[in-house]
């Protein structure tokens, strides 16, 4: 497709989206790793399969509209967004570190690629709604992605947008949920059990499908079959593990927060295959 | 909302999201369909977002980046509190052009009791960056705000209340925001109102003009950018400085004006702030009894300028 970047090995794009994230995040001592790792594999599906977009014409109008609502993660897309050419991977050394512009959480300002600044939980669909609103008003065939997390469903401005995209029929809005199963303090189940959840999506209209969100195949296959059902919005929940990637993050409360400093950092970088 | 269906007309970028209120203001209320308003008149402009402020704040601000001018409509507190937070992180920092209107500034909706009354959004909105605050005092005021704010790039906010002032402005005027209108002339006093509540400022000014206290009247209908110009000027030329805001005495008009004296180091020869002292009303009443309850009408304000006076004299 010539409107899109040049095919990439989405694994190794998600190889080095999950370096950058624990890279940025230790040597700024910020948080979110695990969120950003659980994410690596259906952001690297996105950036390299599936999303319209231009990097050298970050504003081209026929993009495709990518917000991360989950704005925590910001390490993940920052990376995502410079290993696929938007701006130089040196400048992901800035993260999180004094006079950045590449915060913790997603920033749109002097950042080519990013369409929303996130952070507050709860906003990206209800922006996403409103472009994917004007793109059928106009007549236009770009799609409006917006990626959740599983926590961030407990905001009900969530179910106002999905309420209203439901309603309206917006078949070129895609949410996708990183169900990750765990959130800030406890699992997802033990704090607002989100099951049975597909169905909660499809009560309101949506199209809703679930997928293996490590399984590049199946990501692949989910995402280029859009819109799954014309005149309804697409969900995928995709499945997930916190911390993917790296044995002792992996599905831990601990690793929403903590940072990997020292014999920690060392350990994560031999698993993603780097020497220390 | 006559101007804005002329601008809606005009510009075909104007959309309207409601947060499902507009009876006989945005719907026609005639059974038979006789008096088509903007929903009727610009289908493809006019958007209910239903009762959910969060979303259409949101909806808004995705609509107005991708080149829209997207007006949110609601009244009370609904447009601006119930979703500050979109306000400012999605509209105000992405520089959306997104217009939050507010129909009930103040105790327009007097009766409905405290959830209707907005009598703390203007301090609220005036510190969010770029955002532009603007609260007209008579029509003419509301029609060229409402045209200004559709030129004016980024968010704004337009605090509309149920009363006006009677008309204010002289043929030929022309309205700008961020500039303060001097709307009588005088040098005993200054009287600086935001709002409908002007008329109550127009009338202490005449009442107080008949005992021999001559007053500027300014009309400050754009809180953010604040006119430091004029208010400095007034603090300068005549014997001091009376705010009158249907809102409360904290962080609104009052305070602006006492920050934009200050900073330029100039003191008014007196200084007193008429607004809401009491915190909330538990009472309710329409907006001229509570206006009066609580020291804010035509009568107060003249005791609260003749006490001014005497206490300096």
């Amino acid at each position: 497709m010539s409107d899109q970047s040049p095919p990439k090995d989405t694994r190794e794009l998600a190889l080095r989206i999950r370096r950058h994230a624990v890279e940025m995040t230790s040597s700024g001592g910020s948080s979110h790793v695990g969120a950003a790792l659980s994410m690596a594999d259906l952001v690297a599906v996105l950036y390299g399969r599936i999303l319209r977009v231009r990097p050298e014409e970050p504003k081209w109008p026929g993009r495709d509209r990518f917000i991360l609502s989950k704005g925590h993660a910001g390490a993940g897309i920052y990376a995502a967004l410079a290993e696929t050419g938007f701006f130089p991977i040196e400048k992901l050394k800035t993260h999180y570190q004094n006079g950045s512009d590449l915060s913790g959480h997603v920033s749109h300002k002097g950042i080519p690629g990013v369409e929303l600044s996130t952070g507050s939980l709860g906003h990206g669909l209800s922006v996403g709604a409103g472009m994917a609103y004007g793109a059928k008003l106009d007549g236009k065939s770009h799609r409006v992605f917006v990626v959740l997390s599983d926590g961030e469903c407990d905001e009900g401005s969530n179910w106002e947008a999905i309420l209203f995209a439901g309603h309206h029929g917006l078949d070129n809005l895609v949410a996708i949920v990183d169900y990750n199963k765990i959130q800030s303090l406890a699992p997802v189940k033990d704090t607002l059990a989100l099951e049975p959840f597909g169905d909660k999506w499809r009560s309101f209209g949506w199209a809703a499908r679930e997928v293996d969100g490590h399984d590049h195949e199946a990501l692949t296959a989910t995402l280029e079959d859009l819109p799954p059902e014309p005149g309804k919005p697409a969900c995928v929940i995709a499945h997930t593990v916190k911390g993917k990637g790296i044995s002792f993050m992996e599905d831990t409360v601990l690793w929403h927060y903590r940072t990997a400093k020292g014999s920690e950092l060392d350990a994560a970088r031999r698993e993603l295959g780097e020497g220390s | 909302m006559d101007r804005l269906m002329e601008l809606a007309e005009a510009d075909p970028r104007i959309i309207l999201v409601t947060g499902d209120l507009g009876f006989g203001v945005l719907v026609d209320p005639t059974p038979d369909g006789s008096k088509p308003r903007f929903a009727e008149r610009f289908p493809r402009q006019y958007l209910n977002a239903g009762v959910a402020e969060q979303n259409m704040t949101g909806l808004a601000t995705g609509l107005a980046l991708e080149g829209r001018i997207a007006f949110t409509y609601s009244i009370a507190n609904f447009p601006t509190l119930r979703c500050l937070e979109q306000v400012r992180n999605d509209a105000a920092y992405h520089g959306a052009n997104v217009k939050v209107v507010a129909i009930g500034g103040g105790f327009s909706y007097g009766a409905l009791g405290i959830s209707h009354h907005a009598t703390e959004d203007l301090a609220i909105m005036r510190s969010l960056p770029d955002v532009t605050v603007v609260s007209p005092g008579d029509i003419w005021e509301t029609q060229e705000a409402t045209t200004a704010i559709v030129e004016t790039p980024g968010t704004c906010y337009l605090r509309l209340d149920k009363s006006t002032a009677p008309p204010t402005h002289r043929d030929g005027e022309v309205f700008e925001l961020g500039k303060a209108r001097v709307v009588r002339e005088g040098s005993d006093l200054t009287l600086i109102a935001t709002g409908g509540i002007l008329g109550e400022a127009l009338e202490a000014a005449d009442r107080l003009s008949d005992r021999g206290i001559q007053c500027r009247v300014l009309s400050l209908h754009t809180l953010r950018p604040f006119d430091h110009e004029s208010v400095v000027t007034a603090a300068r030329e005549t014997g001091g400085l009376v705010t009158i805001e249907e809102h409360t005495i904290h962080g609104g008009l009052g305070s602006a004006v006492a920050e934009a004296c200050l900073d330029a180091g100039v003191m008014p020869g007196a200084f007193s702030r008429i607004g809401l002292e009491a915190g909330f009303s538990s009472i309710v009443g329409s907006q001229q009894y509570l206006r009066s309850v609580y020291g804010m009408d035509a009568e107060s304000i003249v005791e609260r300028c003749q006490a001014l006076l005497g206490a300096i004299t």
